[in-house]
């Protein structure tokens, strides 16, 4: 750090920290803790730098972790030897799985949390790691020379040098709360936003918008009338998060309850609607379509008669409860009145009130895959900063970022796992490619290869590449190794098993199936019917030496089961590999960023308007853009072919030169 | 995973008809991509194909039935047209055996290729120049028109808003699958409501009677498409009869007779040819009437020649007829703006009742002007020799290529793919639909039955544009009621 220089904005000459940090990490959210971790891992010397050590891993919105798509990235984040899942473990006061019996690639956990339990877990797995530094300062300025970072400097004034910098501010850049139509500055109810790095970044040629989020009233437990509410109890068998956790690190289980608004509450929220800064035009940033208000679902949906409010604990000490459906930013009286027209809840303290947070958010397209922004080498953006909202999808960017700054400042290439290999590939890549107007949650339906990305196979997915990169230790590879050789070995010998009617073991699998065997048949081709279990072709595996990975602990039900699933859908792998492959191809394909698209004769005009603001990197991008035809890609193709042409060789270099600039 | 190529190369092996449609009497099917040799191996029956030697040989169909004899001949790359391997299979010029022998590579696993994909691969592996590259954009973007009239064509226009349709209808169906998949907390019970099943069931029988209106329709092997027009009564109807030699239209004295399109297929000198005849065009309060010219109007756009018929006796016939070709080239057919309006020929019908020298000299100002007598066959010959003249000019006129005979080749492809890679789209659309409601009645996970939609949704996007899952995002928003 020779090239160290004084900040310009100083006055007072700020005192130096006598440490240099390979990578500093601005925030101690879920993002924020991931990063951390993840460098630390890689063997980085890296500092937690954030307002408050006491709420490092704190969930400042719904006591819940994974779902539908989310559980997806938290088993990823596993697999490459993050945290999430196994803290959850050790917080989950309620384990679902839902979508059981839609197949295995939607089959997702979801977990209700104790706060407390999680934060303690988190800041434990935190003061354990190696190389990682905590410091409690709220970060004010970032020191930039030549468009690289090269430190930061905190509130009083205190200058920390690192090779690079990972933000992860979430919702307190310029967070501004709402409740009614009175305004206040904060980053979270109760915490302070970061006014002062907030206008830093701004000042920065990045391109900067506003989200809007928002959050139920809390209810003291102790004024509900349960025996009014629906009760939803957890799953047996159930299951863990974490693929290392076992039950016994689970707290004591508790239920879910479920309620419902009516019409009573909906006319009390119309009533209200013009106190709504919602409705009034006081808020200027863009909420979520999948989680709106309540005033938002009476409005938008008027003719529903009642809406669904799953009612869950705050955890196993708490007393309060957080009604989840009924996120509002109405006005204080009309929250009371509204709560307290719900069944059950008549009688219902509320402790805290619901309230609407708007922050700033930078365009997730001026980043690049490396989540290291365009403009400030050594740079990194991570979690809501970035345009997302969910602990899982900032927890699995935070992984990623900090992988990157361990690597760069290692001066290796910067990962990124491609979509058919990980949500968290699907995440980055609509991300960096796409941006996002709305806060942008996981989908399942947002991964075209969603066969393939499933919970149960995160670690086979991933464990390698994150041993490779150093996040995963030798303990992990080594299970994860025992396990895919035992997958392989049930697979091979499964593979060569026939199946002949009227043989006793023919008997024995139709009576456990109730699928019969009527013909000679490969025993593939029998556990390919839908009604049959790869469990029950357990007899099979009779012959097949499996001591060796009994001895290294593997489970065995559970090799046979993830065999199952990969014979029963290896016709559609395959076919998604045809598929995958094209894509590969046209991603090698680089459209240069000069391209007119309005001069291609042949593309529609709606097209052309589409491409030219795009203006995809490749022709896989381009392959993604709505109304696209194979017609319409074969023209550009050759257009951008026709661009790299001898002939035009000046102005190829030129475009070359700005793209090479745009990478960094 | 599989390993990455590093090359451009394409890992599709592709199959068209490189041969103008009906002309002479050899027929070349064309076949490009590394599985080119093994397709062309299985076609023939042989183990190996020795490289750029002709082989005499009896082409089979996948059951082994012998469809021509013929010769094969194989171009193993780099040097090959392409760059890719290349094999030529030279049979005999029949619309059918041609028609049965891609068929026929399509089920050994060749992909059937897009407008121009042949001159395509050859540029991006460096086979074509830079002038030959302009060129080759011009021909794909001239064959994505061939596309659009060939879509007109194959019904009236309807078929693209068929695909449109269904294709909306699929969204729906997509929208409500999804949604119970991505959020089981919102009681949108999947497969258990009827709606799915119901919609899924619609969908298959509109894939199936857009097929069954395709099959009684032309074959795949269509020709260029003749229109006529003209008032009415001026013998539209006859003109197309002698041309066929046979009476197919309806042909009466009274104006207004032929209401609905008549279609003949026919060979005129060896070209395959579609003749359309429209119905007489007049301003009409009768709703039949009107339909039968609002059906010409669209035929206009699809055509390929225009055949504009006036009685050379009624000079008022001549001046209706310009003035309504005018207003079709305004007018147009809505949804296909890009399609320009084929040429124009105008024929003087009745020329056996003509009496006076006014006429003569009316028609006589006209370049493209034919004088026959429908009735007692004068001029048809000499009519005949100018529409071939024409239509192989036309053919070889698409691309505006005429130095670089290898791209002229691919111009040929047109007429048999565009429309052919709409059929084919469809029909594995269709696929996706059955396999998703057998995945229904087996009562396999929700996640197969979206994966088979998805893949007729990929099929028909193929046509019709790509729907994206963020789109797919937005409707399942504004349809469910989302979010806790």
């Amino acid at each position: 750090m020779s090239n160290l220089t004084t900040s310009p904005s100083d006055g007072n000459a700020p005192e130096l920290h006598p440490d240099a940090y390979d990578v500093i990490v601005i925030g101690g959210g879920h993002a924020g803790c991931e990063a951390a971790l993840a460098a630390a891992r890689m063997g980085a010397a890296t500092l937690l730098l954030t307002q408050s050590i006491d709420t490092i891993g704190q969930m400042s919105c719904n006591p819940a972790i994974g779902g539908i798509g989310k559980s997806h990235l938290v088993r990823e984040i596993d697999a490459l030897g993050g945290m999430m899942a196994r803290v959850t473990d050790k917080a989950g006061i309620q384990f679902r799985v839902l979508n059981a019996r839609k197949g295995p690639a939607v089959r997702a956990t979801r977990a209700q949390t104790d706060r407390v339990l999680y934060r303690n877990a988190a800041r434990e797995v935190i003061e354990a790691q190696p190389d990682l530094h905590l410091f409690q300062q709220s970060v004010t300025d970032l020191e930039v020379v030549n468009d690289r970072i090269t430190g930061v400097v905190t509130q009083m004034g205190l200058r920390f040098r690192a090779r690079a910098v990972v933000l992860t501010t979430g919702t307190f850049l310029g967070g501004k709360i709402h409740i009614g139509l009175q305004r206040q500055q904060g980053g979270r109810a109760g915490d302070a936003p970061s006014n002062a790095l907030a206008e830093r970044l701004r000042a920065l040629p990045l391109n900067v918008g506003r989200l809007k989020t928002g959050t139920p009233p809390r209810i003291d437990a102790r004024t509900v009338d349960f025996s009014q509410l629906g009760q939803q109890p957890g799953d047996e068998p159930r299951p863990t998060m974490s693929k290392f956790s076992t039950l016994a690190d689970h707290p004591r289980q508790v239920p879910c309850y479920i309620t419902y608004t009516n019409a009573l509450t909906h006319e009390i929220i119309r009533s209200g609607l013009d106190r709504s800064p919602l409705y009034s035009g006081k808020i200027e940033g863009t909420g979520p379509r999948y989680c709106p208000s309540i005033e938002d679902k009476v409005v938008r949906f008027a003719d529903r008669t009642e809406h669904q409010i799953f009612v869950e604990p705050e955890g196993l000490t708490a007393s309060e409860l957080y009604p989840n459906g009924i996120s509002t930013s109405l006005p204080f009286d009309v929250q009371m009145n509204l709560v307290r027209s719900i069944k059950g809840f008549e009688k219902a303290h509320i402790t805290r009130p619901g309230y609407a947070i708007e922050y700033d958010y930078f365009d997730p397209r001026d980043l690049q895959y490396s989540l290291e922004t365009k403009v400030i080498a050594g740079l990194y953006f991570a979690g809501q900063i970035n345009g997302t909202t969910g602990y899982e999808e900032a927890a699995a960017q935070g992984l990623l970022a900090g992988t990157n700054a361990a690597l760069k400042i290692a001066g290796k290439a910067s990962w990124c796992p491609r979509r058919d290999e990980a949500y968290i590939g699907v995440l980055i890549d609509d991300l960096i490619n796409l941006g996002t107007n709305e806060p942008y949650r996981m989908f399942t339906s947002r991964a075209e290869y969603r066969l393939r990305l499933r919970e149960d196979n995160a670690d086979l997915r991933l464990t390698k590449q994150g041993y490779e990169l150093g996040l995963v230790g030798a303990d992990q590879y080594d299970t994860f190794t025992s396990e895919r050789q035992t997958v392989d070995a049930i697979t091979a010998h499964l593979k060569k098993r026939h199946l002949r009617p009227d043989s006793d073991l023919a008997r024995t699998l139709a009576s456990a199936t109730g699928e019969k065997i009527s013909k000679d048949q490969p025993a593939t081709d029998y556990l390919k019917r839908p009604k049959v279990d790869a469990i029950a072709l357990k007899p099979l595996l009779e012959g097949l030496d499996l001591a060796a990975a009994e001895k290294a602990g593997v489970d065995i039900d559970g090799a046979l089961i993830q065999a199952g699933v990969e014979i029963k859908y290896e016709g559609y792998i395959k076919r998604q590999d045809v598929e995958i492959d094209r894509v590969k191809r046209h991603e090698s394909i680089r459209i240069p960023e000069r391209l007119n698209y309005a001069t291609i004769e042949g593309l529609s005009n709606e097209l052309r308007e589409k491409l030219q603001a795009v203006k995809p990197a490749s022709l896989a991008k381009a392959a993604r853009v709505p109304g696209i035809t194979p017609a319409a890609l074969s023209l550009i193709m050759v257009h951008a072919q026709k661009f790299k042409s001898p002939d035009t060789q000046d102005v190829t270099q030129a475009a070359e030169l700005e793209e090479q600039q745009h990478q960094g | 995973m599989p390993t990455t190529p590093t090359t451009m190369q394409d890992s599709d092996t592709i199959v068209a008809i490189a041969t103008a449609p009906g002309r002479g009497g050899v027929g070349v099917v064309r076949l490009s991509g590394p599985a080119a040799i093994d397709i062309a191996c299985k076609l023939t029956d042989r183990a190996e194909l020795p490289a750029r030697l002709a082989n005499y040989t009896k082409f089979r169909d996948g059951s082994g039935n012998v469809l021509d004899t013929g010769l094969v001949i194989a171009f193993p790359g780099p040097a090959s047209f392409t760059g890719e391997d290349v094999v030529e299979l030279q049979g005999h010029g029949s619309p059918v055996m041609l028609d049965a022998l891609v068929r026929a590579a399509l089920a050994a696993g060749a992909r059937m290729a897009r407008p121009g994909e042949f001159s395509e691969r050859a540029y991006l592996n460096g086979k074509l120049d830079l002038a030959q590259a302009e060129a080759v954009a011009d021909l794909i973007n001239a064959a994505s028109e061939a596309a659009a009239k060939a879509a007109v064509r194959s019904l009236q226009g309807e078929f693209s808003n068929l695909m449109n349709g269904l294709s909306e209808t699929l969204v729906r169906l997509r929208v409500q699958v999804e949604a119970a998949i991505d959020f089981p907390d919102e009681d949108i019970e999947l497969l258990a409501a009827p709606g799915v099943s119901a919609m899924l069931t619609d969908l298959i029988g509109q894939v199936e009677a857009i097929r069954a209106r395709t099959r009684s329709g032309v074959r795949l092997t269509e020709g260029a498409r003749l229109v006529l027009f003209g008032a009415p009564n001026v013998g539209k109807s006859s003109v197309l009869n002698s041309l066929c030699g046979e009476a197919r239209a309806i042909v009466t004295d009274i104006a207004g007779t032929t209401r609905d399109l008549v279609r003949e297929q026919l060979l005129l000198d060896g070209i395959p040819v579609e003749l359309v005849d429209t119905a007489g065009l007049r301003a009409t309060d009768d709703a039949i009437e009107a339909e039968g010219v609002r059906r010409a109007q669209d035929a206009a756009a699809g055509a390929d020649l225009i055949l504009g018929v006036y009685d050379c006796t009624d000079p008022a016939t001549h001046s209706y007829l310009l003035e309504r070709l005018g207003r079709i080239k305004t007018e147009r057919s809505v949804g296909f703006p890009d399609t320009s309006l084929a040429p124009v020929v105008i024929i003087a019908n009745k020329i056996d009742l003509r009496e006076s020298p006014k006429t003569k000299q009316l028609e006589s100002k006209q370049a493209l002007t034919y004088s026959i007598s429908a009735k007692t066959g004068q001029g048809i010959p000499q009519l005949t020799t100018a529409l071939v003249e024409l239509l192989t000019g036309y053919i070889g006129k698409s691309g505006n290529i005429d130095s670089n005979e290898s791209v002229d080749t691919t111009t040929r492809e047109q007429t048999y793919s565009a429309r052919s890679r709409h059929l084919l789209a469809l029909d594995a659309a269709a696929q996706g639909l059955t396999d998703a409601q057998h995945s229904i009645a087996e009562g396999v996970g929700a996640e197969l039955v979206a994966e088979h939609l998805r893949h007729a949704q990929a099929e028909l996007g193929s046509v019709c544009g790509e729907i994206t899952t963020d789109a797919l995002l937005g409707e399942i928003f504004s349809n469910f009621c989302i979010g806790k």
